[in-house]
């Protein structure tokens, strides 16, 4: 499990890498936004294209960041979902939460809309 | 039924590190069985799922107590039985996470989970004076010669 931060403008991009699972994951996802936020940052992209497996404890943890940062005033969007996390959030439903984008730029560009 | 090999037990304490060596034994007998990638990632996601919940709410995370996990085969369903040391609960208690109101809690999707990715999932409590018992079925198809090969060396 692996997350580094950049910049795109003023949005903040995560990218995310393996396992966001019990434990270990869900808790640096937690993390991560929060020094984001810390930061400064408001608008967040989680790239979560070199994911591999995302449990219950991490969908938790991405529905505890997307509360976070919408009551922070931000906006918190995901790019580049694996095809399994795109099942989970499918089954979960939380497909209908979240703002889901293919594309890193489009993602980006939708927080000056 | 008959009980086909192969047949794995293991116990290990209650961390959530020791989920990953289940998963791997688990992953090793359904590569026996000759399962792709996706079914075995649905599986294993779903046996990862009954042990965290062991772990966590059976067993409160106390590294003294174990949790056990049986993986074999009947028929052609995998049957995974994972068993914790806790109290037990009511299954019929915990609240839907689809309902709106409950989509955006973070916790309370691990049966949820595993009832999505398994095609049985049954609760049993107090067996054998331990706590909660999970079983988990999920039916596959079994490669002819896979089942030869378990057989023979049975």
């Amino acid at each position: 499990m692996n997350i580094s931060q950049r910049q795109a403008g003023d949005v903040t991009i995560l990218d995310v890498s393996g396992k966001i699972t019990i434990g270990v994951g869900d808790v640096a996802i937690r993390d991560a936004v929060q020094v984001a936020l810390g930061g400064g940052a408001r608008d967040i992209v989680l790239n979560l294209k070199n994911v591999s497996t995302i449990d219950s404890a991490g969908v938790g943890e991405l529905v505890s960041a997307y509360t976070t940062v919408t009551h922070r005033g931000g906006k918190l969007k995901l790019v580049n979902l694996p095809a399994k996390v795109n099942d989970i959030l499918q089954i979960t439903q939380l497909i209908t939460v979240f703002e889901v984008y293919e594309d890193e730029q489009a993602a980006v560009d939708s927080f000056r809309h | 039924m008959p009980v086909l090999e192969p047949e794995a037990f293991l116990a290990v304490a209650s961390r959530f590190e020791n989920i990953e060596l289940v998963q791997a034994v688990v992953d090793d007998l359904l590569v026996r069985l000759q399962l792709g990638e996706e079914d075995r990632h649905w599986i294993g996601l779903a046996v990862r799922e009954a042990v965290a919940n062991a772990i966590k709410h059976g067993n409160g995370g106390d590294p003294e107590k174990q949790v056990e996990c049986e993986v074999k085969l009947e028929g052609d369903e995998v049957v995974v039985t994972v068993r914790d040391e806790g109290k037990g609960f009511d299954p019929s208690a915990v609240a839907d996470p689809l309902l709106p109101e409950n989509l955006l809690r973070p916790g309370g999707r691990g049966i949820f989970y595993m009832r999505s990715l398994m095609d049985r999932v049954e609760y049993h409590f107090g067996n054998r004076d331990r706590g909660t018992e999970v079983v988990l079925r999920k039916r596959i198809k079994v490669a002819g010669d896979a089942r030869a090969q378990e057989e023979t060396r049975a």
